[in-house]
């Protein structure tokens, strides 16, 4: 007998692994470097806050769970921040971002 | 449950690799490494849960840390050219 | 007084992260929330800028419904762009002033522009120039009209 809380916690998971693999094939699939960064920064904190709060559902209300919303705050603050330094640190060494008219020429 | 999550989180690890290899300049493979790192976290934390031993939070916290010092202790070195 | 404030904040997070109620431990958990401040507790707050700030954190609450919605949007948008098959991406660099003057509210719109759908912001000049990558032109404009950022002003505003 699965429970209602199970079901929930298992939608949340899946959920953030289909955002978290979205990533990882925008990562290999997209043509340079800055557009790489979008789906990284993007559907990647989003999948793992997915799955963070899908854990928190399955444990209720414990200090498990408080760690995992310490996590949850820590991963919200970081990432974006991390992809700045990382797209800033890449604009000021001179890298050209990718154009799609340039392709056509 | 968390088996088949682990399972996927480990393959889109393996898709991201790639990039970390092939990567043309040296910002691509420190954004795969970095993506790496934060699925780390992840799985760390639903081993804890799949073993039932919830002290690998801890380390999943932990990791969460140094992966970010990491990156920017890298981007920091690769700018200046010292870590001072 | 800042001090103790800093230790007991530094001591109730050693106790939500450990739970242990062994009178030893918790002597040393003590112990280290205090040597840590009197090390490093300039860091964490430093002086007479929390009570002028106050005002911005609990408007700040305000516009968190709104940030979520707008990164749930940006994810359904990166995903749909990840998996068509033709990639219908047309990236370009925008660079505009901003007149939001606390630092607080000028990271708050740069870490927002991040979260929000199709563009990441690259840099912040010390005057207040943003300069943003764009998936496609449409997002470009979409920013210039400046939704987002009258949304950060009202909370600037007192």
């Amino acid at each position: 007998m699965i429970e209602l809380k199970e079901i929930i916690a298992g939608l949340f998971i899946f959920s953030g692994c289909f955002f978290i693999i979205v990533a990882s094939i925008g990562i290999v699939r997209f043509p340079d470097f800055y557009t790489r960064v979008h789906p990284a920064g993007k559907a990647d904190t989003m999948g793992q806050i997915l799955i963070l709060t899908g854990l928190i559902v399955y444990e209720g209300l414990s200090l498990i769970s408080i760690k995992l919303f310490f996590i949850i705050c820590f991963i919200l603050i970081v990432n974006p921040t991390a992809t700045h330094a990382l797209v800033k640190s890449a604009y000021l060494s001179g890298l050209k971002p990718w154009t799609r008219k340039k392709e056509n020429d | 449950m968390f088996d088949t999550a682990l399972l996927l989180l480990i393959l889109s690890s393996f898709l991201v690799i790639y990039r970390a290899l092939k990567g043309p300049r040296v910002f691509d493979r420190v954004l795969a490494i970095n993506f790496i790192g934060t699925k780390a976290v992840i799985i760390l934390a639903l081993i804890g849960f799949s073993y039932e031993r919830p002290h690998f939070l801890d380390i999943a916290l932990l990791y969460a840390l140094i992966n970010f010092v990491a990156t920017i202790a890298f981007l920091k070195y690769r700018a200046t050219g010292k870590l001072g | 007084m800042r001090f103790l404030l800093i230790s007991l904040i530094l001591f109730s997070f050693w106790f939500l992260l450990s739970g242990e109620t062994n009178p030893i431990l918790i002597s040393s958990g003590i112990i280290s929330s205090l040597f840590i401040t009197y090390l490093s507790g300039d860091l964490l707050i430093s002086e007479g800028k929390v009570r002028k700030n106050v005002h911005l954190y609990i408007k700040f609450l305000r516009y968190i419904p709104y940030l979520i919605y707008e990164i749930i949007i940006a994810n359904i948008d990166v995903v749909y762009r990840v998996l068509h098959p033709k990639m219908p991406i047309d990236p370009v660099i925008v660079k505009f002033n901003s007149e939001l003057e606390t630092d607080f509210c000028i990271v708050t719109y740069a870490n927002s522009i991040t979260l929000t759908p199709g563009t990441v912001t690259i840099d912040v000049g010390k005057k207040r120039d943003f300069i943003v990558h764009s998936l496609t032109s449409k997002y470009a404009e979409s920013l210039l009209t400046r939704d987002m950022e009258k949304k950060i002003k009202e909370i600037e505003n007192v």
